[in-house]
């Protein structure tokens, strides 16, 4: 290419993340002349250089020292006929839709830090951010992205941050939420719904080391916080909360984590602009109240500058845990939190920086790499699938999540928790206007589930548009292979999940499916069980074991164990009164959980969790005969109060994993399945997942790393099936 | 008559049909005229503005009889309650049989008995019907189709359009007992209870609200319950309904066995329940005279009617949040992932 002008397209998510003000600064180093702009593809770049060699070392430079919130997919060059401007400008925006993309919300980057800590204008300013870190989309009202579509739009700002805000070379060059203590949010402490007079952070800090309940503004929404180190509060804050045993997250410095729990290996994930909760083992130094018959912890570093400043003050670790009723979602709003949080807490921490959409804090595990639950820090990021077409995927229902595909691009959506729930249902509906909108989506499809009543079937329905329902298990393993951009032949799809209903009529939930995103076989699953009171059973695990020990002949043992009402149980199991039949893999973990003991739970999943938690790794598989687990509640029946109840949790873990790594490598041998997917919410458990990638020696084996393998990640899976039928027409 | 058991000679349209009608139906019921139509004095209908009510309904039952009643009085019950929650006085019945070969003819006797009592309490008679007999194993013991005709005095004009945000929803007593008592007395859930059906008729019920204040709307919960009868009001009306489950009237052994079950008390069957929506200014006087009868002794008020979401129906828990009470699209299926 000669010296001319070069045009120079770049690619991926490189908009609201300062790539201007880069490739500005990067102009100037290079001694370019040209321009730069935003567009609905990306960003734009026409440059003249005085050598080809120093255009070249600029298109290098793109890349290799993009900004770190960018992501930069491709560059592209061509030759240019055209008149070079006198120096290098940032030019306006071109083209509808050049302002659409908008970038999740990112912890406070090192620079920002040190101002907050150091002296200087910032000094000790809760609300510092730059265009390499702070809230995004959680102040995000409409669009286009600036600063007058966000909450911080009633903030006129000072004559230094517009000069700031101005200066292509400043770190602050076109930051939205930039602010200072002379014209940004302001923070407050407050009891009783009056401001307490005095430095606000030592006044919650005080709260919090007397034991006391503090709710705190976060970025995605309001925190409950108490001292992890004290027991006592510990209690309180589970007994005003009504949360008997669900564990909490905490949060500290690395420092403070890291003395509490084991987080080498995680630091990185820790430390990202996303700033998830990591799940990592414990230490088991911190008091039983934080996580109940766990052995992992879930941990975060600070988001924001409030965060850093209030840990930094308080020194110690503390809980954060979601402010919210039960069943309810996280409360964003200050009136919102006085009026439903004054029950539970000593105090606010609040400021006037409006939360414009409520994100829950994301839940991760580093190893093996798993996101449990998208949310702030992740939406509303995008990730490529192999397709496209546009749809619009509705998701499930007890963990509500919904998914926009569009042209080679997916954007799966925050948790939104259970849609049984007014405000959650309508904060699902209004999620789906808001991708639609942010995405600028036209879906051709949209895609739910099989099942009548979820709120998502139901919404699919109203949409007015050709709408796609989806098995649940085909869902979770299309899911999988998106998330793979798996574009091979069919794959045999582990699908282990609590419950779905199936194509016929019955609930599956322990799969071995052969498949693509178009379409699926049944080749094999669980023997299926009756669930006794339907989601009944769920909540109590013991009906399962009741069941699965009956099955396997050992009725007399039940008759031990259980002293519920066993005898209409089993008389509903078999009049079939509302005892549908399952090949659920959850309720296998529950019912094995049960006859360790464990026969009730408070939470959706602490049965499962505490069979994790107790299990010891790498032991000799229990028997199944084929995927039916009779022979191992006959070899538990013997193994009751001899055995040590951890090595019967591994040994099942271990049985499990065999069964159906054993009938899944079989279709890869034969030449059925080129590679083999675990899908569903089981795999969230980290000993299932190692157990059966190791039983899977040797096999391709595809697995769930940035969405998640439960269903919340559901809403992908069925949007890209849709996509495939309609691709096939 | 001699026969203990039905059989196909007593659907021949012969002698023994004649001798099964007579014996078992018709000298308890008694109407006027033994013409195959009821031959009734239009006067009652002929007020200015008044307004004739008609409605039908079939019962099927297992068991045919159950604590607090028989597929009988679910008969007259039922359709005298479809009239009843419209505004309308019921006034007469038609009843048609289908009977399964070989069931036993004192059972019919005892259903027949019911059915002639319940509808003298209620007010209304049975004046024409019909009986079939098909062979064994092609219905289930017996079958009851009513249908009703009723007559809604000029000035009454209730009904779901006329519900108002503001509005109190009010019900006349404890729900569900209908649909625990017949699971229980299924006989095989080894479940022991002392619950009885709800079983009545709230045409007095009815008529007493209405004479004590301004009402807008009441439907009789029955199939799908509370939670069914609910959406449909809050669809046809165009509100959200929002109910408080702290103020719901439930009896401690209709939880219990819900609980056992897995089902929710919310959408069991009732058959002498109805949800009523009148005014909030209404409520004192509504609840007062509802509690003068018995049918309605345990009527309160149970939430209230919001202007939107349209169609929405919801329950504030005891946690202080709101769930979705949505209509079922068919049975209680799984939904726990
Ligand atoms: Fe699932
Ligand atoms: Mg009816
Ligand atoms: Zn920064
Ligand atoms: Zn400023």
């Amino acid at each position: 290419m000669g010296a001319g002008g070069w045009r120079i397209r770049v690619r991926g998510q490189v908009q609201g993340v300062g790539f201007r003000p880069f490739v500005w600064a990067l102009a100037r180093e290079f001694g370019l002349r040209g321009r730069v702009w935003n567009d609905p593809e990306g960003v734009g770049i026409e440059a003249w250089g005085p050598t080809s060699t120093a255009l070249e070392g600029f298109v290098a430079g793109l890349t290799a020292r993009a900004p770190g919130l960018a992501r930069v997919d491709a560059v592209e060059v061509e030759a240019f006929d055209g008149a070079a401007p006198e120096g290098f400008e940032i030019a306006e925006s071109r083209g509808r839709g050049a302002e659409t993309r908008v970038v999740p919300d990112a912890a406070t980057c090192p620079d920002c830090l040190a101002e907050v800590l150091g002296p200087g204008r910032r000094a000790g300013y809760a609300f510092t951010n730059c265009t390499h870190c702070g809230p995004r989309f959680s102040i995000l009202k409409g669009l286009p992205y600036d600063r007058g579509q966000t909450t911080m739009a009633e903030f006129g700002l000072c004559p230094d941050c517009a000069a700031e805000y101005r200066d292509p070379s400043d770190r602050r060059f076109h930051a939205q939420p930039i602010a200072c203590p002379a014209c940004g949010p302001r923070l407050w402490f407050e009891t009783g719904g009056a401001e307490v007079p005095g430095d606000p952070l030592a006044l919650a800090v005080g709260v919090l080391r007397a034991g006391g309940v503090v709710a705190v503004k976060g970025l995605g929404g309001f925190h409950l916080a108490c001292d992890a180190g004290n027991a006592a509060a510990l209690a309180l804050l589970r007994e005003r909360k009504r949360r008997v045993s669900k564990p909490f997250a905490v949060m500290g410095s690395l420092e403070a984590l890291g003395a509490v729990a084991e987080v080498a290996g995680a630091e990185g994930l820790l430390r990202s602009a996303a700033a998830p909760v990591v799940l990592v083992p414990s230490r088991g130094v911190l008091p039983e109240g934080v996580a109940p018959g766990m052995v992992t912890l879930g941990v975060m570093l600070p988001a924001t500058p409030l965060h850093h400043l209030l840990v930094a003050a308080f020194g110690g670790v503390l809980v954060m845990t979601s402010g919210n009723l039960s069943g309810e979602p996280q409360v964003i709003h200050n009136d919102e939190a006085r009026e439903k949080l004054s029950p539970f807490v000593d105090g606010f921490l609040m400021h006037d920086r409006d939360i414009a959409r409520r994100l829950d804090d994301g839940v991760e595990r580093a190893s093996p790499p798993m996101v449990l639950r998208r949310g702030r820090g992740r939406v509303p990021g995008v990730f490529p699938v192999p397709f496209q077409g546009q749809a619009l995927g509705l998701g499930g229902q007890m963990k509500g999540a919904i998914c926009a595909v569009k042209k080679g691009q997916a954007l799966l959506g925050h948790h939104l928790g259970d849609l049984d729930g007014v405000l959650n249902a309508a904060e699902f509906h209004r999620a789906i206007a808001d991708y639609t909108a942010l995405f600028d989506l036209k879906p051709q499809v949209v895609a739910c589930d099989l099942h009548p009543d979820f709120t998502a079937t139901r919404a699919a329905e109203a949409m007015g548009l050709p709408v796609e329902r989806v098995q649940h298990h085909h869902a979770h393993l299309a899911a999988c292979l998106a998330e793979n951009q798996w574009q091979g032949g069919k794959v045999a799809g582990i699908v282990l999940d609590g419950t779905g209903l199936g194509e016929d009529g019955t609930i599956w939930g322990g799969e071995l499916l052969l498949g693509d995103c178009l379409g699926y076989e049944r080749v094999g699953s669980l023997t299926p069980a009756p669930l006794p009171g339907g989601d009944r059973a769920a909540r109590e695990p013991w009906r399962n074991a009741l069941m699965r020990l009956d099955m396997a002949g050992q009725g007399d043992l039940a008759d031990r164990l259980f002293d519920g009402p066993v005898e209409t149980l089993r008389a509903m199991a078999s009049k079939r009164v509302n005892a549908p039949l399952s090949s659920s893999a959850g309720r296998l973990f529950d019912a094995v959980a049960a006859c360790l003991g464990i026969g009730t739970q408070s939470y959706e999943g602490e049965a499962a969790m505490r069979l994790e938690a107790l299990a010891v790794e790498g032991l000799e598989p229990y028997p199944f005969d084929g995927l039916d687990p009779a022979p191992m509640f006959r070899e538990i029946a013997r193994d009751l109060g001899r055995v040590p109840p951890g090595v019967i949790a591994g040994r099942f873990h271990e049985g499990l994993a065999l069964a159906f790594a054993r009938v899944a490598r079989a279709l890869v041998e034969e030449g059925r399945a080129e590679a083999v997917a675990l899908s569903g919410g089981c795999l969230q458990n980290a000993v299932l997942h190692r157990a059966l990638v190791r039983h899977l020696g040797g096999v391709t084996v595809l697995t769930h790393a940035q969405t998640p393998c439960g269903d919340g990640g559901l809403a992908l899976g069925q949007a890209v099936v849709a996509l495939a039928r309609l691709e096939r027409g | 008559m001699r026969d203990t058991h039905v059989t196909m000679a007593h659907g021949g349209g012969g002698r023994a049909m004649k001798e099964l009608i007579e014996a078992v139906f018709t000298s308890v019921f008694q109407p006027e005229s033994s013409e195959d139509q009821a031959r009734l004095m239009a006067a009652a209908l002929q007020e200015p503005g008044a307004r004739l009510a008609f409605t039908t309904d079939s019962f099927v039952v297992t068991p045919l009889e159950f604590p607090g009643g028989d597929i009988g009085k679910l008969a007259v019950c039922g359709t005298v309650n479809d009239l009843a929650v419209g505004g309308a006085r019921p006034l007469w019945l038609s009843a048609a049989f289908i009977i399964e070969e070989g069931c036993e003819i004192a059972l019919l006797r005892r259903i027949a008995a019911t059915m002639a009592a319940e509808a003298q309490s209620a007010g209304v008679r049975i004046v024409t019907g019909d009986t079939k007999v098909v062979e064994r194993g092609k219905g289930d013991g017996v079958f009851v189709t009513t249908s009703g005709i009723g007559v809604i005095p000029p000035g009454c004009d209730i009904g779901a359009a006329h519900i108002q945000p503001g509005d109190a929803v009010i019900v006349n007593g404890v729900l569900g007992d209908h649909g625990a008592t017949i699971l229980a007395a299924r006989g095989d859930l080894a479940l022991s209870t002392d619950i009885q059906s709800d079983c009545a008729s709230l045409g007095a019920l009815m008529q007493a609200a209405l004479a004590a204040a301004p009402l807008h709307a009441a439907r009789d919960c029955t199939r799908g319950g509370l939670a069914s009868a609910l959406n449909e009001l809050a669809t046809e009306a165009g509100v959200a309904v929002e109910i408080d489950e702290a103020l719901l009237p439930l009896r401690p052994e209709v939880v219990g066995v819900c609980e056992i079950l897995g089902l929710d008390p919310l959408y069991l069957a009732n058959e002498g329940r109805l949800v009523l929506f009148c005014p909030g200014a209404s409520a004192p006087a509504i609840l007062e005279a509802m509690r003068s009868l018995p049918e309605g002794e345990g009527a309160v008020v149970i939430g209230q009617v919001k202007p939107g979401p349209a169609g929405q129906v919801s329950m504030r828990t005891r946690f202080g949040g709101a769930r979705r009470v949505d209509m079922l699209v068919g049975e209680q299926l799984p939904r726990i992932c």
